[in-house]
């Protein structure tokens, strides 16, 4: 119903009023880095360290994606073809071009980024429901091409992707070596988001968000500040893709697909749409959901539904923004 | 033989003629989502696993209870449209108070849940539905062999178009319909039980999916996927006409069918994204879409 | 309720959560297969569940010997990186072979890593022919089918009944490609001609009709499909539609008997297509059928279950043949005794298995019956042309398997 004046805006929380800790950090999400870190570096040792890569990549994915949704109030429903391009890219300068895996990894995300750069330029035109519907429509349109596109090799993939060496010094075949060099990208993309967010520019953003109108008349031209942070968003889930495809030696069509979309859409709304924390535990949680429940066949996607509409009618503020409003507190 | 473009004109006007068939489904489809858009406000992402309920109505009607075409035509509306009156009082009217997203990404765990669940019951493979008897053969225009259903359905498709077209511009109950959309409050202080017709009204764009659901299961492999390949197109046609627009989603409809008609015919790999093409570019030169409002 | 105990056993094993077998006193005595498949996708018909019941059928049917085996399950969505992960995680907690691995991006993708960890991939449905060229590996056999084999049989065998000119519709992507120009070869070379062809965007297409019009103004005899699934049956029901089986003949180059079955004789009637099994081929196949038809649904195995059933049964009498903790110990040199033994079986009768992992065994090219033929729901085909094994697939030398050259 058009009666705009009672909707409640989506259940971001809201960051303008935060004291300025460490790098911005407030205490208690010190205290949440704390477990963070401290889990990046007892978990390989016990849990199986090649899960806690795929864990740590669709985690980047997901902040990546909630720079936009939880900062911007943007949500796109395509971001699938910028994780899928960088992992593309990084696959196919790995493996035919011999580059080493850092070097991939750039590439893919800038690939990734370049992709942003047009898809954004023609997305921001529009927001809400709209941006939504094209951001997915230019998705499909980048799925359409990595079909037919040669070097992607269809629907074999780009298969047997060497792990390489870091810096062409440190074989990366070893998973705990691999590993390590996925936790560093992940600590790195995590906390330039948190730096993007805290800048100056990141205080536009949010300006944005709350009221583009006042935003617009108090000289910001808000379209650049949108488009650069579309750009920031593709680029870095271009890096968490490829970085994905470099774990595994395999990048292939699931990565674009309009079904990944919907994935990192629910990662993050499972942990909470804005929070700093929220998309890393809602990438932990349906990353292992799918795990587990491999031998559940179809009802895969019947419960991913399910939690969608659970967390759509019942739990809007994801699992970060509810433990956080518990304690009283920002994740 | 005369040539156009260095493709016989005979088949060129069979392909334009093809085209105004797919037309005929994106219209419909993008007619009911115009609808839905209106009055609620939400982009209804189970639009195509509805339009997939539609044709496995018309198949379990057949298959469980002998119940032909002609009557499926007219009762799995109307089942599906009450699953969707269900589905709405349920989940969806707790939404309006809400950013608009929420409906979206409602709807899309949905679409999940029923395309799961059917795959789940069916398989993947697809179920066979025959043509009715009254409806197959085919005339022979001169110039291509035309399927007799196939002209059904065009023809099926703007009466429908026409129709709702006419409700909602000509009658009492599609004024109100319109006033509602632009101020509910308002038309519910007049006496008018908006809730009950929002509720209708999904029901009804709900209905107008599963009739494209029933008209093409005979001709399209009845499968769980068979709508969410079909939904996003409908998407970027809802983009290029302009959300807010019944005639508007029924004239890009109909004209986006014949473009892509005529990539196939020109250039066949690109018949895929010549839509998302003229969505861009739509989108620079007109942001709020062909027939919409700014 | 006549099951016995091994079947309470394998059925216990199969639906048992989380996929972790559990440690036994005897450990070395244990054979655990896992049956990693499509659940939830596009192929569950046609792998899926059946090659879970098929593969339970072959440790049934190989009976006890010294030995017990274990049958699990899981679904790979199709995704190559969750197939990746679950076969990790099963070759890590003692799964010694993982079965059927349909969809060919995670087919490739499991293929490294049985290789990595020294186990046995035992590939029924999976359709790229690099499993047994540029990408074989000594830890695969690849039991089934490939693209090559079904364009080998239906191209040249389709030639020599009369249809010597083509027109070709194709997914526009790496499988329809490969398909299009192996047939289109092996027509070339049998006589025949390709009048022309038309490339279509996948998956993005549902209506097909403006490409029958292309194809039926070529005017050549027969029209080849060079797609799979739901594709396959839209172009069949378009096609009839517009009245081009008065002047072709249709041939589909991957269809199976689930396809045929959702198509529907009324308008699958006359069309040609290649399968390596049907259930009802001889008093072998009818044997097998009797035997799972009640765990199946109530419906005869199809090619690639069929498949899990020959390659699972051959695996454990190489086991059975070399010991337990050979078998256990090193996956290549359960697939060497398993290319040493000739096999034979139910589904396959005799056939061997090439030093590229390639089975070798006959291909068959029916014709679909038309309504008036069928004698029971299951009565859909006729054998239209045999193909023998060492015609049907590519020749040893072609493949450019590195394993071949050592």
């Amino acid at each position: 119903m058009a009666d705009t004046t009672s909707i409640t805006a989506l259940a971001i929380p809201d960051h303008a009023k935060e004291s300025d800790g460490v790098w911005g950090f407030t205490r208690a999400q010190l205290v949440a880095l704390g477990v963070l870190v401290a889990f990046l570096v007892v978990s390989p040792f016990v849990l199986y360290p090649v899960f806690l890569m795929k864990l740590l990549c669709f985690a980047l994915f997901a902040c990546a994606f909630n720079l936009l949704i939880g900062y911007v109030g943007l949500l796109s429903f395509g971001h699938a073809a910028y994780f899928g391009m960088g992992g593309y890219l990084a696959g196919h300068a790995a493996k035919a071009w011999g580059l080493t895996p850092e070097v991939s990894i750039i590439i893919g995300g800038a690939t990734a980024g370049l992709l942003g750069v047009v898809a954004g330029w023609i997305a921001i035109r529009r927001q809400g429901i709209y941006f939504a519907m094209i951001t997915l429509a230019l998705a499909q349109m980048v799925y359409f091409f990595c079909v037919q596109a040669p070097f992607t090799g269809g629907e074999d993939g780009i298969q047997a992707i060497p792990r390489g060496s870091f810096l062409g010094l440190f074989p990366l075949d070893q998973d705990m070596a691999m590993y390590w060099m996925v936790a560093g990208i992940f600590l790195l993309g995590f906390l330039l988001i948190h730096r993007i967010i805290h800048s100056p520019y990141g205080q536009v953003l949010k300006s944005i968000r709350e009221n583009e109108p006042r935003a617009t008349s108090l000289g910001y031209r808000t379209d650049d500040y949108k488009l650069m942070a579309f750009i920031l968003s593709a680029t870095l889930a271009g890096v968490a893709g490829a970085t994905k495809s470099i774990v595994f030696g395999i990048a292939t069509l699931t990565d674009v697909h309009w079904s990944m979309s919907g994935e990192v859409v629910l990662m993050t709304l499972v942990g909470g749409l804005g929070t700093v924390f929220g998309p890393v535990v809602g990438a932990a949680v349906i990353v292992t959901m799918q795990n587990y429940l491999a031998e559940m066949g179809a009802w895969v996607t019947v419960i991913q539904g399910v939690i969608f509409v659970a967390c759509v009618l019942a739990f809007r503020r994801g699992l970060i923004g509810e433990l956080g409003a518990l304690l009283k507190v920002k994740l | 033989m005369d040539d156009i473009f260095g493709i016989p004109a005979p088949l060129l006007f069979g392909q334009l003629l093809l085209g105004l068939i797919n037309g005929a489904f994106y219209a419909m489809l993008s007619l009911g989502l115009a609808v839905i858009f209106g009055l609620l406000n939400i982009v209804n992402m189970a639009h195509g696993a509805q339009f997939m309920m539609g044709a496995f109505c018309a198949w379990m009607l057949l298959a469980w209870a002998g119940i032909g075409y002609w009557w499926a035509l007219i009762l799995s509306p109307i089942i599906i449209g009450f699953t969707g009156i269900v589905l709405e009082k349920l989940f969806i009217s707790k939404l309006y108070k809400l950013d608009h997203l929420y409906g979206l990404l409602l709807t899309f765990g949905l679409a999940l849940i029923i395309e799961g669940v059917f795959r789940n019951e069916f398989g993947s493979s697809g179920l066979p539905y025959r043509i009715p008897p009254e409806l197959s053969g085919a005339w022979d225009l001169g110039f291509m062999f035309m399927p007799i259903y196939r002209g059904w359905v065009v023809v099926a498709a703007l009466i429908l178009c026409l129709a709702t077209w006419l409700i909602i511009e000509k009658t009492r109950l599609g004024a109100y319909l319109r006033a509602a959309t632009e101020n509910a409050a308002l038309v519910q202080a007049f006496g008018v039980n908006v809730p009950r017709m929002v509720t209708l009204t999904y029901g009804f764009g709900v209905a107008l999916a599963a009739i494209g659901g029933v008209l093409a299961a005979p001709i399209y492999s009845v499968n769980p996927q068979m709508g969410s390949n079909l939904i996003i197109v409908v998407f970027a046609v809802v983009v290029i006409g302009g959300m807010g627009s019944i005639l508007g989603s029924i004239l890009t409809g109909f004209a986006l069918g014949i473009v892509e008609g005529l990539t196939k015919v020109f250039w066949p790999e690109a018949s895929a994204t010549v839509i998302f093409v003229i969505m861009a570019i739509v989108l620079l030169a007109r942001p709020a879409g062909l027939f919409g409002r700014a | 309720m006549s099951l016995n105990r091994r079947e309470m056993l394998a059925a216990g094993a199969a639906t048992a959560l989380g996929g972790l077998p559990r440690a036994r006193a005897q450990g070395g005595q244990v054979i655990r297969l896992g049956v990693l498949t499509d659940m939830s996708g596009p192929y569950r018909d046609t792998t899926g569940p059946g090659s879970v019941v098929l593969t339970q059928q072959a440790v049934q049917d190989f009976g006890s010997r010294g030995f017990q085996v274990e049958v699990l399950q899981a679904d790979h969505q199709n995704k190559p990186d969750v197939g990746a992960n679950i076969a990790r995680q099963w070759f890590d907690q003692g799964i010694d072979a993982v079965v059927d691995l349909p969809t060919s991006s995670v087919a490739l993708a499991v293929n490294q890593i049985a290789r990595e960890k020294n186990k046995v991939h035992l590939n029924s449905g999976a359709a790229t022919s690099d499993l047994t060229g540029a990408q074989c590996s000594p830890n695969t056999v690849h039991w089934t089918y490939d693209t090559y084999m079904l364009a080998k049989s239906t191209g040249a065998a389709i030639v020599k009944t009369g249809g010597d000119s083509w027109f070709f519709i194709t997914a526009d992507y790496a499988f329809g490609h490969a398909l299009e120009r192996d047939t289109s070869n092996f027509v070339r070379s049998a006589g025949g001609r390709v009048l022309g062809n038309v490339r279509y965007p996948f998956p993005a297409t549902t209506d097909f009709s403006a490409f029958l019009l292309q194809a039926q103004a070529s005017r050549a005899k027969v029209l080849g499909f060079a797609n799979a699934s739901t594709d396959t049956v839209n172009c069949i029901k378009g096609a009839r539609e517009f009245g081009l089986q008065r002047s072709m003949k249709f041939a589909a180059l991957l269809m199976g008997i689930v396809d045929v079955k959702s198509l529907g004789l009324e308008a699958g009637q006359g069309l040609n297509l290649t399968e390596a099994f049907y259930w009802d081929l001889n008093d072998r196949t009818r044997a097998l059928t009797e035997r799972v038809r009640a765990k199946n649904e109530g419906r005869p195995p199809a090619m690639v279950p069929a498949g899990c059933y020959g390659a699972v049964l051959h695996y454990l009498k190489a086991v059975a043949d070399m010991g337990v903790p050979a078998a256990k110990a090193s996956g290549v040199e359960a697939v060497n005794r398993m290319k040493a033994m000739p096999a034979d079986d139910d589904a396959f009768g005799a056939s061997t298995i090439r030093p590229d992992g390639r089975c070798i065994h006959p291909a068959y090219l029916f014709e679909v019956k038309a309504p008036g033929e069928s004698r029971n729901p299951w009565d859909l085909y006729k054998l239209a042309a045999t193909t023998p094994g060492e015609e049907a697939f590519r020749p040893l030398a072609e493949g450019g398997c590195p394993l071949v050259r050592s």
